[in-house]
């Protein structure tokens, strides 16, 4: 630990003033020459360099995207299989084995391979170099390794579906001792792989992360300070640190797995009697496998939700012609949500057997960490207040984002105080408000963003008609979806339940609901084919884009070329004069000022000072 | 236009649901009221946040739509506001989270007459323990288990000797007796959930965690296994009958003590041996 | 961190703070890009180690616990690290003057040692597995081969990039300006490993 502080206190004593003394410009166009030289760039030479093995960090942040999406298809079909089997039992659609195989498949498919994935190697690799105003990435080559490991992880992940005993089926805790002992499926390769992939994909995140925090630190154009860069910078930078400090955490938990799996240590095993059977095992401690993944896996909702967070205050911004209200304080509930997030890890564990103390602990931290969130909540809603909406794809999406949010959120006020967590805990209360808060909320996020940035990526428009199909079954789908399920939460049905058969204390009419779901869970997947189809023709066939389509501030519009080209910004790197939110300056002639315009340009727009 | 409509739909729909949906929390049947009323307080307060701030969406984007002339305001912050609304959230948090922590502070102190019983969870099925005539548990340890010791109990214990061994994945429980559940699992991660009861702990080898109730009502209750074990999660059912005196006392006299199950199961293995060896 | 906080609190929609801003250069540290990225390496490392070290102090107070002993080959190795690294402070001032002839024999010698190591930690090992010391025998051997796996994971590292310095070295005429830098930054993670070892090597030795 000490070793890491030292670096620490060395980094911060390096700090270079932010803001050098003000000098009376004369010009108020004058900016200082620059004094560092432009990056050098790698060009690649053949059709391999170009078009596979990249060093484009637009390129690498497209393959991350697409793979990441791809593999959530996969994530999508298993959870239409298991609301099958759930809603009709009778069918005998797949075996408890399987079920239970597809329930973890499911959850780490989502969480990891597909969200996190996607913000931080897709937005992340596309959106930092142009929006922080730089040719590249800092490690390009690094950059494209990161985006094979992931691959590589992902085939890995999805080997697992045919070696012998199949995939893991521990749930995506990957809780031991069941993770490998006899009694659940895929506790011989399945688990290894699972963990192996992991492991890779770890690995490969590091490389990537790497590159966002020196690029994002290191590598702006001039004029570009930290507090002009847009939230969604922020937002993905934090997350990027996140990452960096609690997927350790799953790495070692996930090493010290494997060996207890393959050489039979006993770093988390205790002596069980399993099946009958006494195993070679002893006084190894299941907690302290939960303490390390929640230690991983509470920032790691912090991971998805921050970018989500940051993206979505971006999109709020432009559509509703309007700078986001409290830039500040949004810049600081990002950084004080990322602080807090590690310390209220032990919430997924009130119920798991710690010591009952912590639970005051961890309650009051959790609640604490409500404050910070509730802040952003109201900061959008009052970006909305006196703003010019405009009711394009991106600005539904985010309405859709607020709502979602704010019911998955407020559930999160139920499960953090820990006396109602006891009766909630492991029912579909809690499958409810996870769903929620970090699966449709920033899914409607992303969507919301795909449709904001497709026309940088491709050069065209994304389908409108199709597009608004897509919100409507999206949004109102999933709520029906999620909203009845609490329900199921306060009559205490358990979750992971491959047959929820009758039972005494459930009433029949649970299971008319248990349909209802499932049909909801169809049309509303149904409509993700919709948007992939969307997404495949329109990059041939879509409207083509004007520049700047969304007549946005931001760096990343302001490119010579649109789609912008490799280096970005052509010969003369962009200056930068302002902060991405001059939306609506009184006076000005326009209703936006881009980042890059010079001040003698709209000499008469006016900010009164606050 | 539609979307703010169907915004206010939402959060009315909502309530609506709530109050016209047939689904609400199974009847309690323990002293756990205390759950309930924080549950109910909880979903009043976040209930109104979200009603309130759905209605302010929908009013932003009617209001707000997108006109050609219309300019919207330019203001980056109002720190009055801000601070406000900051301190309005503090106060929801904290008279959310006050009441929560002085139940949690009821749950994990166990009143000093109640009795104890141990809960053993396997793969996948549920058995107990209760302490006998002497009141007391005998010390047990998972590598002592074995056929003729399926508890796995210290044979030096003393205490574990008139220990009642009950192998049927029922129990019964005294009606309005406080009862301290001290939680076993001998395989692997398990979870003791009576959905009546409110109460929940997991159960991990190699640990004893506990909870406690008071039974407030007569009846037969499934126990539900609330921690993912294994494949047969879902089928790991079991039943709790809540009694008064007189028939528990008639249960109890049933059950068998470790001493009498441990003569019987060696004289078992005798007679299986004997016969090997014939 | 101050001036961390004073950053946070500027508001950048001011004139008068966009006169500041203007005048910005766009980077926030006064480091280079490459020993920034080391450093968050090496703080990711230090993480991963740390959590090593909760978890061994976690499972150590288990009853079955039983320490390993420490062959005083450990100690030789240790004494290894010790002496690479002072060989590559050497080497990064002798890179510093430009003395060419010093850096490619430190370059060589450094090279041979993390071999060396690297080696003779194998040894140990293949020691220990014969008096019976297996992983799966005692969670503190299983912390013992972790650690020395880790570690030496992490040198087999810093040998990639040692190597790929040394032969940039050769290849480019001794032009020292083109790997001064680098020669800092590897000596940096040498003198990292030293100090993840003596932690690691202390924290056995000690429990």
């Amino acid at each position: 630990m000490s070793d890491e502080y030292e670096h620490k206190l060395e980094a911060k004593s390096d700090y270079v003033s932010d803001a050098s003394s003000g000098t009376s410009a004369s010009d108020i166009d004058k900016l200082p020459p620059a004094e560092l030289p432009d990056q050098e760039l790698y060009h690649s030479h053949s059709w391999w360099t170009t078009y596979v093995f990249s060093q484009d960090a637009k390129y690498i942040g497209v393959q991350y995207a697409c793979t990441a999406i791809g593999t959530g298809i996969l994530g999508l079909v298993l959870s239409w299989l298991m609301r099958l089997q759930i809603a009709f039992p009778g069918l005998g659609l797949l075996e408890p084995s399987a079920y239970y195989q597809f329930v973890t498949m499911h959850g780490m498919i989502m969480v990891i391979y597909l969200l996190t994935a996607l913000f931080l190697g897709g937005f992340g690799n596309f959106l930092i170099p142009l929006m922080c105003g730089s040719r590249d990435m800092a490690f390009p080559y690094v950059n494209m390794v990161s985006y094979w490991m992931f691959l590589v992880a992902v085939l890995v992940l999805l080997s697992s579906f045919f070696v012998p005993g199949g995939p893991t089926g521990a749930g995506w805790t990957l809780y031991p001792p069941q993770a490998i002992t006899s009694g659940t499926p895929g506790h011989n390769m399945g688990i290894i792989l699972m963990l192996v992939s992991l492991v890779l994909f770890v690995a490969g995140f590091t490389m990537g992360g790497l590159n966002y925090i020196v690029t994002v630190l290191q590598l702006r154009t001039r004029g570009m300070t930290l507090m002009r860069l847009p939230l969604t910078v922020w937002g993905i930078f934090v997350a990027t640190i996140l990452a960096l400090l609690a997927f350790p955490a799953l790495l070692v938990g996930g090493l010290m797995m494997t060996l207890d799996g393959l050489l039979g240590t006993s770093f988390f095993m205790p002596a069980i009697v399993s099946m009958g059977e006494q195993l070679k095992y002893e006084g190894g401690s299941p907690i302290l496998f939960q303490h390390l993944f929640w230690f991983f896996g509470h920032p790691e909702v912090y991971i998805v939700a921050l970018p989500a967070f940051g993206i979505v205050s971006d999109l709020i911004s432009i559509h509703a012609r309007k700078n986001i209200f409290g830039y500040r304080m949004m810049v600081w509930a990002i950084v004080g949500i990322g602080a807090l997030s590690f310390f209220v890890w032990a919430h997924h564990m009130y119920v798991a057997g710690m010591n009952p103390w912590f639970g005051f602990f961890f309650a009051t931290t959790t609640l604490i960490i409500a404050v910070p969130t509730a802040i952003k909540v109201y900061n959008w809603i009052l970006t909305l207040w006196r703003g010019n909406i405009q009711l394009s794809l991106p600005m539904l999406f985010s309405l859709g984002f607020i709502v979602t949010f704010l019911n998955g959120g407020l559930t999160g006020l139920f499960l953090g105080n820990v006396t109602v967590d006891v009766p909630l805990s492991d029912t579909y209360f809690v499958v409810a408000h996870f769903h929620m808060v970090m699966g449709i909320a920033p899914v409607l996020v992303v969507f919301g963003a795909i449709y904001h940035w497709y026309p940088l990526i491709t050069g065209r428009m994304l389908n409108e008609t199709l597009g608004k199909i897509h919100f409507w079954i999206t949004f109102v789908g999933s709520y029906a979806i999620y909203f009845p399920m609490h329900y199921q939460g306060f009559i205490g049905v358990p979750r992971r339940y491959f047959e929820i058969y009758d039972s005494p204390y459930i009433e029949t009419s649970t299971m008319g609901l248990n349909v209802f779901i499932t049909v909801a869970a169809l049309i509303v997947g149904a409509a993700q084919l919709l948007f992939i189809y969307n997404l495949i023709s329109s990059a041939r066939l879509g409207k083509k884009a004007e520049k700047n389509p969304w007549k946005a501030n931001s760096l990343e519009w302001q490119t010579p070329e649109m789609p912008p080209a490799h280096g970005n910004w052509g010969k003369e790197m962009p200056k930068v004069y302002r902060w991405p939110y001059d939306y609506s300056v009184p006076g000005a002639k326009e209703d936006y000022i881009p980042q890059n315009v010079a001040p003698s340009a709209v000499t008469e727009a006016k900010v009164e000072k606050s | 236009m539609a979307v703010a409509i169907v915004i206010l739909l939402i959060a009315l729909g909502s309530i609506a649901f709530h109050f016209w949906s047939p689904w609400w929390w199974t009847p309690i049947a323990s002293n756990w009221q205390g759950m309930d009323d924080t549950i109910l307080l909880t979903f009043w307060i976040t209930g109104f946040v979200f009603v309130a701030i759905c209605a302010f969406v929908a009013y932003c984007v009617w209001k707000y739509r997108y006109q050609k002339n219309r300019i919207a305001e330019y203001k980056p912050e109002d720190k009055k506001l801000e601070t406000r609304l900051i301190l309005i959230t503090t106060l929801g948090v904290i008279a959310l989270l006050a009441p929560g922590l002085l139940v949690w502070n009821n749950y994990i102190s166990v009143p000093d007459n109640a009795y104890k019983v141990e809960v053993v969870a396997y793969q996948w099925g549920w058995k107990f323990r209760l302490p006998g005539k002497d009141g007391v548990l005998g010390k047990t340890d998972i590598k002592l288990i074995n056929d003729e010791n399926p508890f796995g109990l210290n044979l030096e214990d003393s205490y574990g000797k008139d220990d009642l061994l009950v192998d049927e994945g029922e129990l019964h429980l005294l009606l309005d007796r406080p009862v301290k559940f001290e939680l076993r699992a001998i395989d692997v991660l398990h979870n003791f959930y009576v959905p009546q009861f409110r109460g929940k702990m997991d159960m991990v080898p190699g640990m004893i965690t506990y909870y406690w109730i008071t039974p407030t009502r007569i009846g037969e209750f499934e126990i539900l296994c609330a921690e993912y074990c294994g494949t047969g999660h879902y089928a790991m059912r079991g039943l709790v009958i809540v009694d008064k005196e007189k028939e528990y006392n008639k249960w109890e006299a049933k059950q068998i003590t470790f001493d009498k199950m441990f003569a019987k199961n060696k004289n078992n293995k005798n007679l299986q041996l004997a016969k090997n060896t014939k | 961190m101050n001036k961390f906080f004073k950053t946070l609190a500027e508001k950048p929609w001011e004139e008068s703070q966009a006169k500041i801003d203007n005048e910005h250069q766009g980077k926030t540290l006064s480091l280079s890009k490459y020993k920034l990225g080391l450093r968050t390496i090496m703080v990711v490392s230090t993480i991963i180690f740390s959590f090593f070290i909760i978890a061994y102090a976690d499972r150590m107070l288990i009853h079955d616990w039983r320490s390993m002993p420490e062959p005083w080959l450990l100690w030789a190795n240790t004494g290894i690290l010790i002496l690479s690294s002072i060989m590559f402070h050497l080497t990064k001032i002798a890179s510093d003057r430009q003395h060419n002839d010093k850096i490619k024999k430190g370059l060589y010698f450094i090279g041979f040692l993390a071999y060396t190591f690297l080696f003779s930690q194998l040894l140990v090992w293949y020691q220990l597995l014969n008096s019976g010391y297996y992983a799966a025998t005692n969670p503190a051997n299983a912390f013992f081969y972790l650690f020395t796996a880790l570690h030496g994971l992490h040198l087999i590292g810093g040998l990639y990039f040692l190597g790929r310095t040394t032969s940039k070295f050769l290849r480019n005429n001794s032009k020292v300006q083109e790997i001064q830098h680098t020669i800092e930054l590897c000596a940096i993670y040498w003198h990292f490993l030293l100090a993840v070892w003596i932690v690691l090597f202390g924290l056995m030795l000690f429990t």
